[in-house]
């Protein structure tokens, strides 16, 4: 696993040359279905999990998931960028929630 | 796909960037601060905006002169750290310019964390304590501001050098079927350094789960390579003990929150077994000898020990790693592991190339200025000064702008560009599209597989708990010839994978290097990360120099250079 995409949220970035997850993404590893129109990941073993496509998101629609071998099914981490911060969601395989707020520009 | 309407476009530049990093960007900001009115132009091979080591964020700058501390002090530190041989000139140069450049990222927005005198956060000797996450946005935004042209998307493949002479370089994009060729007065190459040469810790689904950029090809190093240039120390390679599965720094655990190593045993090993190189403070190739060493030795796993954190400072902790590596705090999660509860498993990473950490990478004088005239380098591509990391590579970029801006003003500030020969630049682009005109051969990631294997198995990989003899390296390089003769059989089905064939190329070219040098030093100079078991000893008297290499009509020649000592004192003293 890597990222998955929440088709409910996403609109592919309609009106921008291309999504911000495409644009932004280190490996090019997000690309455009020339069928359906939407991103999606093309080698998922390829990804680094380093997040710039899920902080890119302005619908938050993708989700990062760490490989199976390395991380149990459930747990989520969602970050929300703000101007000058960003918040961070996690929630554990056990349901319990945690929030982080950081301060990321002066 | 089909290779054949791709497009020429030509593009003259002052000044070509290859590669918006850390180094590159900070690099683009000083050329047009030293000469407004050159036109500077970044090959970026991703997306300046979230590219190279930065894309996730950093917790921590780790080259600062402290208070108490100088420039000289850091050399005899990073000098005792690379056991008493390094560039003293480049490590100098960079220490007396670290505080400058953090203070002026500070001012673009970095947030630095400070006592309440002001002061910033110490995290070590030479370590303080940033909320980095959005450090990359925030020096990529700067390049552009200051007025830098950016190419995104577009992979350098190779130098153009006439005469010793460096005339720009090409590329092709990932995103349209374009060859790029780009004159230029000056270049600085800034790619960063080469992760994947060897089998990764993490296989399969995971196999990009690393430490360093998976993304870090090597490329500079490759493109230097073919052109000819000076390399130095390859065989210096760089081996980090990182959190066993998410590879995440250990820095932060060690550093920050004051963990110490233990083995199975529960035994403080780098305390019993190295007290006379430091203990958990000796120099770094041994902090992953000894842990490695328990391992191979029936003693593992081995971990930081971190049971006696409070479930606030667990708190910072998580906070430190969402700045740098989240899925680490993702991983911990969703296996319902506490730190504060349980010890961190580590473990070495594969062996990577990186100028940064340790000192592989292109010759290169005071002025970063490489073998071939014109030709510029900084951050983990450029060799002879360890201990870089962000602040030191934004130091050397600075001082490889400036002496560009300079060369340029000098030498090159009137040279009329001249004609590209259209069919030597016909030939170079159908080479580097040929894979996609390959219906049936090898694709790219099963060469990287035959290499990984190759390296992992013959020159000191993982499995081998980074160990190596001399019949051994010879099997590595006879295997290496083969598998470059085997690249004209590579085959892409679209861009993407045309740049991933080009990586594997780069990479192949790099792993040529390295085993030679490793080969030629006959000593063991840096345990673990140049462990020869045919020649297990530091060698002083014979091996207290540089080994270098250049490639000559396809034969890597290797060439032996001095080392200096400008700063007194023992040589093993920090």
């Amino acid at each position: 696993m890597s990222v998955i995409f929440d088709y409910n949220q996403c609109n592919s970035c309609r009106g921008k040359d291309e999504p911000f997850c495409v644009k932004y993404c280190p490996g090019d590893l997000l690309s455009v279905d020339s069928e359906t129109g939407r991103p999606y990941i093309r080698n998922e073993a390829d990804c680094w999990d380093c997040m710039v496509c899920v902080k890119s998101c302005p619908f938050g629609a993708i989700e990062t998931r760490l490989p199976y071998p390395l991380a149990s099914y459930e747990a989520s981490l969602k970050p929300r960028v703000l101007a000058d911060r960003i918040i961070w969601h996690l929630k554990d395989a056990s349901g319990r929630e945690e929030v982080f707020e950081i301060k990321n520009l002066e | 796909m089909k290779v054949g309407r791709y497009k020429v476009e030509h593009l003259q530049t002052d000044l070509l960037i290859i590669g918006g990093g850390t180094a590159g960007c900070f690099a683009a900001v000083k050329a047009k601060e030293a000469a407004p009115e050159l036109d500077v132009l970044i090959l970026e091979k991703a997306h300046i905006e979230r590219s190279g080591c930065l894309a996730a964020g950093m917790n921590a700058i780790n080259a600062y002169i402290n208070p108490g501390e100088t420039p000289e002090s850091f050399v005899r530190y990073v000098r005792a750290d690379s056991m008493g041989l390094i560039r003293e000139d480049l490590v100098l140069s960079i220490a007396r310019r670290l505080n400058e450049v953090v203070r002026e990222v500070e001012g673009w927005g970095l947030p630095i964390m400070k006592d309440k005198e002001g002061n910033y956060l110490a995290r070590g000797r030479w370590n303080i304590k940033i909320n980095g996450e959005r450090l990359k946005p925030i020096i990529a935004n700067k390049a552009l501001e200051a007025g830098a042209r950016v190419l995104n998307r577009a992979v350098v493949t190779d130098l153009l050098v006439e005469e010793n002479q460096v005339k720009g370089a090409v590329a092709f994009s990932v995103r349209k079927q374009v060859f790029y060729v780009v004159q230029a007065r000056a270049v600085i190459v800034a790619t960063g350094g080469a992760a994947g040469i060897y089998r990764p810790n993490n296989q399969g689904s995971a196999h990009h789960k690393m430490w360093y950029p998976p993304f870090n090809t090597g490329a500079g190093y490759a493109m230097g390579i073919r052109a000819g240039a000076e390399m130095t120390s390859f065989e210096m390679r760089f081996i980090a003990l990182r959190t066993k599965d998410v590879i995440a720094p250990t820095g932060t655990l060690a550093l920050g929150f004051g963990a110490k190593q233990v083995n199975s045993r529960g035994e403080r090993f780098m305390a019993e077994r190295y007290a006379h190189l430091g203990a958990e403070g000796a120099p770094t190739p041994w902090r992953v000898y000894g842990p490695t060493q328990e391992i191979k030795e029936g003693r593992g796993p081995v971990f930081l020990d971190t049971t006696h954190l409070s479930e606030e400072e667990v708190r910072e902790l998580k906070k430190s790693y969402l700045n740098m590596y989240p899925e680490l705090v993702l991983a911990w999660a969703a296996n319902d592991f506490n730190p504060a509860e349980e010890p961190i498993e580590i473990q070495g990473t594969e062996p990577y190339i990186v100028g940064g950490h340790t000192q592989s990478g292109y010759w290169i004088d005071v002025n970063r200025q490489t073998t071939i005239d014109g030709l510029f380098a900084a951050g983990d591509v450029a060799g002879g000064a360890p201990y870089k990391f962000v602040s030191g590579c934004w130091a050397e970029g600075a001082i490889a702008a400036e002496s560009a801006a300079e060369y340029i003003r000098k030498k090159r500030g009137k040279e009329e560009f001249q004609e590209i020969d259209s069919r030597q630049i016909e030939v170079k682009a159908e080479e580097v599209f040929a894979p996609l005109n390959r219906s049936d051969g090898v694709r790219p990631h099963e060469m990287e597989e035959s290499l990984q294997k190759i390296m992992d198995e013959y020159a000191g990989g993982i499995s081998r708990y980074y160990e190596m003899n001399e019949r051994e390296l010879s099997i590595a390089q006879r295997k290496l010839e083969k598998l470059k003769n085997q690249v004209k059989y590579l085959t892409a089905g679209d861009l993407h994978e045309l740049m991933n064939c080009h990586e594997v190329i780069d990479r192949i070219d790099v792993a040529r290097v390295l085993v030679k040098h490793l080969q030629y030093r006959k000593e063991t100079r840096w345990p673990a990360y140049q462990s020869n078991l045919d020649y297990p000893a530091l060698n002083d008297r014979e091996w207290l120099k540089f080994v270098n290499s250049r490639y000559e009509n396809g034969e890597i020649k290797i060439y032996e250079r001095p080392y200096e000592q400008l700063i007194p004192g023992d040589r093993y003293l920090p």
